[in-house]
């Protein structure tokens, strides 16, 4: 059973995800922001995470970064969402070690899709 | 920028700029006028005389300085004179 | 008459120059100043010349010396007639520097020096303490002399108590309209009004006198004359050297006198005002002096031997039963002293605060004075100086026991102003003369005016021992008071206007000659002598862009208070085609705003002030050149390159910004897209997905009503969005329909701020509102002004980040417009961010959920352009503060 963290700040967003996604089994942490840190991600022990793009304090962007840069964190897959849609966000994305992104709205089976391609891959490796 | 005009422009404010200089005298003459009580008589005695002629002479002051200032008045104004190349008010 | 009838009657006469006083204020408030500065007013107002020295004094003058007084009308005369040159040239350097007073004209002049203005208005202290003390003395003396006749007549132990009554009175007065305000220039229109009419009452009064005396008593000017030489008394004969003497003295003194100065400089002298009073000022001397020795004449020979000459004017009406006349006499006295001595301290008082307390204050406590209000702690400086010197003046009458003839305390005053003649003349004329002559000068007169008239009037043995008096100082035969360098046997007074004005001219000469003054008073120098030239006001001595406009703003502010300050540099702004009212702090700007505040608080303080915030005045080496160049053309090249330089920098300054603002737009530009994009798809996502949820059916019908809920919001806000971008479009194209009424802005403001509470609630959030200014109707569209209300109010609930936030809500209204301040508490908006708040989507953090999608002060801007007025940012307020400004009725094509 995949453990995924969701940092997600619209809360109806979050809560349409969660159902989602534990509904297929999931177990589902939903943060509103990346406020508690790395610390916080690497105590919960994810097996997916998927961020929001804006965030308030620290953005997506930053938090992925972090992710990347930590030791426990390093191999964790990293799913992106983003509502403003420009080119020039999926490639600051990619480039920063994303593994998926995503464009706001989506629909659930894309979603459902992505994530279980990203926890399978996970498993594998 | 306002500049300074070139000198001699202002011909036509001559009789002003005389009149003025008559305002600038006028003082003196005064002067002259209310020491004269002390040269006549010697200042002794004759108060009511001398206060009469004084009060006359303080009238007249005040008249000459009635028709300069009206003279004056007409001036094309202070802007103008603010302009000239040599202001009377410098010292000497 | 009975002495609370007296009183009664006064407390009402002075209730009318109250009233008048208060009318002209209002006026000048209302901006109809041209009616209350007219010549005429301008005139009589210098009447305040003649105080009572002149109308209960001159007459015992009379009486003593015979013809002597008029010397004292003659000089002002001579100098009113045919020098007013001289003081055109003080008013025009009293308008174009604001100059607050004399001392502050001089401390200015000689490189705006601080140890001038001290020594300037100590002489002015010392000197008008004698010519207060006479005051009180010669209204002590009207009441005793009304109130003796009477049966219940009250004994002389009672004077020290009239006296310090009428001290106080004047001192309440002084205060109500001498430091109402702290205006720039110093102007006070309510007291120059009073002051013209107190002049109105005190001719008509004296005149009266002298008509009833001449034609009533004795029995025409023939007769008249007949008495005049049958009276010749001894001591009436003319000396030559008092009469010389005190037509120069007196001439000095018309320049010099604090009050003569307040009146003719600061005031707000015109040259127009000039021309009239060049001849219409000695006429009122003259009608002043006609009737004096009438009246000392017929005094003489009516009045029982022994009875005080200097109250003729008082005692001659009441003796032939002329009770109505005596009254008006003694109101014509009562005018003469008290518009003397409100004049008077307004103007010692303006000197003490602006040269002594403020200087001491900038240095004991530099901090306070650049951060505290100013203008509170100059107005109580002023009030406590007003009351200390006339405390001044009161102790000195007790001291002098209130014995001395009124006549000889006036010209112990005279002289000691006099000795502020030469430096004055010499700095408006002489750009050689420097700071440290003139330092010389004064301490130098000063000193001599002292030793040889001031301490010697109190007689032998008080001030100055006997020995000095006959053996000289430290037993030095040469330095005896009555007879400075051996030459005795002269007039005392003759004696020391002599000696004083030889010793102040050779000591200010000299000391100009052998020193060499400094850039700044050089700089003065040029500006004070040249006053006349075009460009007289010289090269500016403050370095290019060091002083951030903000700070300048803020200390602006609590000088000038904030309405003028504002409205100071948005003009400025508006000159330098920039919006908002920061301008640039160039150095003309530096210099101008100097003048303006040296307006308030004198220009030794606002020099002071200013270098605080701008660093030391700095002066560059080509200033000097110009400065020191005395041949025009290079004057003029250097300010046409200056000019150049500083227009060029002035427009690259403006396409920096342009550019600046240009490149934001276009970021904005890509923002905005991005950011449309941002907050419709939002909503969208959560209306997808969980409407993909709900098609997919078997849910339980609880997660089915929660999840429809949702949808439904989000289709709201979305709804919401869309209604605020066509909003904002409609508005922009200026196509809105607007649905004008009449609506009080109380109301608005009590229904914007309920609205808005919706925002935080959770804060506790103070407002301080001032209800009586908001209570006023305005024509316009109140559901639009609402709008705006609600988003500045809900902003600073949202934005203000004080522990205990505040919000202020101020109201203003002037010239048909009504400005509504929104002031909090927080650390305001930073300047970069200043220029792009009201552009569409400018959050300022990347808090997006902190509101609605950032289009709140764009909508602000575009809904009061639409109602004929504006938003804009307040700088320098402390926190966060926005000003909505509106027309009181909109306009047809407003609408």
């Amino acid at each position: 059973m995949a453990h995924v963290v969701l940092v997600e700040d619209e809360p109806n967003i979050a809560e349409a995800i969660r159902f989602i996604l534990s509904r297929d089994g999931c177990t589902v942490t939903a943060l509103s922001d990346g406020m508690g840190g790395i610390e916080q991600l690497r105590s919960l022990g994810p097996d997916l995470v998927i961020l929001d793009l804006m965030l308030p304090g620290i953005s997506g962007l930053e938090l992925l970064a972090a992710i990347r840069a930590d030791r426990g964190l390093r191999g964790v897959p990293v799913m992106m969402l983003t509502a403003k849609g420009q080119g020039r966000d999926r490639e600051a994305a990619l480039q920063a070690g994303v593994n998926h992104f995503m464009t706001k709205p989506f629909s659930n089976t894309e979603m459902l899709a992505a994530v279980r391609g990203l926890v399978a891959r996970r498993g594998a490796g | 920028m306002a500049r300074r005009v070139p000198l001699f422009l202002k011909r036509r404010s001559y009789r002003q700029r005389r009149l003025r200089d008559a305002a600038r005298l006028l003082p003196l003459v005064g002067m002259f006028l209310l020491l004269v009580p002390l040269i006549g008589a010697g200042g002794a005695g004759n108060t009511a005389g001398h206060g009469l002629y004084l009060f006359l002479v303080w009238l007249g002051l005040v008249a000459a300085a009635a028709a300069l200032s009206a003279g004056l008045g007409s001036d094309p104004g202070d802007d103008g004179e603010a302009d000239s190349p040599a202001p009377p008010d410098r010292p000497r | 008459m009975p002495f609370n009838l007296l009183v009664l009657f006064c407390l009402c006469y002075v209730a009318m120059l109250f009233c008048v006083a208060f009318l002209a204020e209002r006026r000048a408030a209302e901006g109809r100043v041209r009616w209350l500065r007219s010549p005429a007013i301008y005139t009589l107002s210098l009447s305040i010349y003649c105080t009572a020295w002149t109308f209960y004094g001159a007459v015992g003058y009379a009486a003593r010396s015979g013809l002597e007084f008029v010397t004292i009308y003659l000089g002002p005369t001579l100098v009113f007639v045919g020098w007013w040159w001289v003081l055109r040239k003080l008013v025009r350097i009293g308008r174009q520097q604001r100059v607050t007073s004399i001392a502050d004209l001089i401390s200015s002049r000689f490189g705006k020096s601080n140890i001038l203005g001290v020594v300037v208005t100590l002489i002015a202290v010392i000197a008008a303490t004698p010519y207060i003390a006479l005051q009180l003395q010669s209204v002590t003396l009207s009441f005793a002399v009304f109130a003796s006749g009477t049966p219940e007549g009250w004994a002389l132990p009672n004077r020290d108590a009239t006296a310090i009554w009428v001290a106080g009175g004047l001192a309440l007065f002084t205060i109500l309209f001498g430091t109402r305000n702290l205006d720039a220039k110093e102007q006070h229109h309510g007291v120059v009004l009073a002051i013209a009419v107190e002049a109105v009452v005190k001719l008509v009064a004296l005149l009266a006198v002298g008509i009833f005396v001449v034609w009533g008593i004795a029995g025409g000017a023939q007769e008249v004359f007949a008495r005049i030489d049958a009276t010749q008394a001894a001591g009436w004969t003319l000396q030559p050297d008092r009469w010389i003497g005190m037509i120069a003295v007196s001439g000095a003194a018309v320049i010099c006198l604090p009050r003569m100065f307040q009146v003719m400089v600061v005031e707000g002298g015109e040259d127009r005002h000039l021309a009239l009073a060049s001849w219409a000022f000695p006429a009122y001397l003259l009608l002043m002096s006609l009737f004096i020795v009438p009246i000392a004449v017929i005094g003489l020979e009516r009045m029982p031997a022994g009875s005080n000459p200097d109250m003729f004017v008082l005692t001659l009406p009441l003796a032939e039963g002329q009770g109505g006349l005596a009254l008006l006499a003694f109101l014509g006295g009562f005018s003469s002293a008290t518009s003397m001595v409100i004049v008077e301290s307004i103007a010692l008082a303006t000197m003490v605060s602006n040269h002594i307390v403020m200087p001491l204050w900038l240095r004991l406590a530099p901090k306070a004075a650049m951060k505290g209000d100013v203008r509170r702690i100059v107005l109580l400086a002023r009030r406590l100086s007003i009351v200390g010197v006339l405390g001044l003046g009161y102790a000195y009458y007790r001291m002098s026991g209130g014995s001395a003839a009124l006549a000889a305390m006036g010209l112990i005053a005279f002289a000691g102003m006099a000795q502020v003649l030469p430096v004055l003349l010499g700095g408006i004329f002489w750009r050689g003369a420097t700071k440290a002559g003139a330092v010389a000068g004064l301490v130098t007169g000063f000193a001599v005016w002292a030793f040889t008239l001031l301490l010697p009037f109190f007689g032998p043995g008080t001030l100055l021992p006997q020995a000095v008096f006959d053996h000289g100082l430290f037993g030095l035969g040469w330095l005896r008071p009555q007879a400075l360098f051996g030459i005795a046997g002269m007039d005392p007074l003759v004696h020391a206007i002599f000696w004083s004005a030889v010793l102040n001219t050779a000591a200010f000469c000299a000391g100009s000659l052998l020193t060499f003054p400094g850039p700044v008073e050089r700089m003065q120098g040029a500006a004070f002598v040249n006053v006349f030239d075009a460009d007289a006001a010289g090269p500016q001595g403050w370095a290019r862009g060091r002083a951030e406009p903000e700070a300048l703003l803020m200390m602006a502010q609590r000088i000038l208070g904030e309405e003028p300050a504002l409205a100071l540099f948005e003009a400025e702004a508006r000159a330098q085609g920039k919006a908002g009212y920061l301008p640039d702090a160039t150095p003309d700007f530096v210099a101008g705003l100097e003048r303006r505040l040296a307006g308030s608080v004198g220009a030794a303080t606002a020099h002071a002030m200013i270098s605080q915030i701008v660093g030391r005045a700095t002066v560059s080496v080509e200033d000097l050149m110009a400065v020191a160049n005395e041949t025009a053309q290079i004057m003029e090249y250097s300010a046409q390159l200056e000019a150049q330089r500083e227009e060029l920098s002035r427009t690259a300054g403006a396409l920096r910004e342009a550019n600046e603002k240009l490149t934001q737009l276009s970021v904005q530009k890509d923002a905005f897209l991005s950011q449309i994009s941002h907050e419709l798809r939002t909503p969208m996502t959560s209306i997808r997905a969980f409407s993909e949820v709900l098609t997919e059916g078997d849910l339980p019908p609880e997660l089915v009503a929660n999840y429809g809920r949702i949808i439904h919001d989000e289709a709201i806000r979305l709804t919401r969005l869309l209604d605020d971008l066509l909003d904002l479009s409609v508005l922009e194209n200026g196509s809105v329909q607007l649905n004008l009424s009449l609506v009080n802005l109380q109301q608005l403001l009590d229904r914007a701020l309920a609205a808005a509470s919706h925002t935080r609630p959770e804060r506790s959030f103070t407002v301080i509102r001032d209800l009586p200014a908001e209570n006023l109707f305005l024509r316009t569209d109140g559901d639009r002004l609402v709008q705006v209300f609600i988003n500045l109010v809900s902003n600073a609930r949202k934005y203000c980040d004080a522990a205990s936030p505040a919000l202020t809500i101020s109201v203003r209204q002037r010239a048909g417009r009504v400005h509504v301040d929104f002031t909090d508490n927080g650390t305001g908006i930073a300047k970069q961010h200043q220029a792009i708040i009201f552009e569409k989507f400018a959050r300022l953090s990347d808090q997006h959920r902190a509101g609605g999608a950032g289009l709140g002060l764009a909508i602000c801007r575009e809904v009061m352009a639409n109602l004929g007025g504006q938003v804009s940012y307040l700088p320098g307020r402390g926190g966060a503060s926005f000003r909505v400004t509106l027309p009181l009725r909109i306009g047809r094509q407003a609408a």
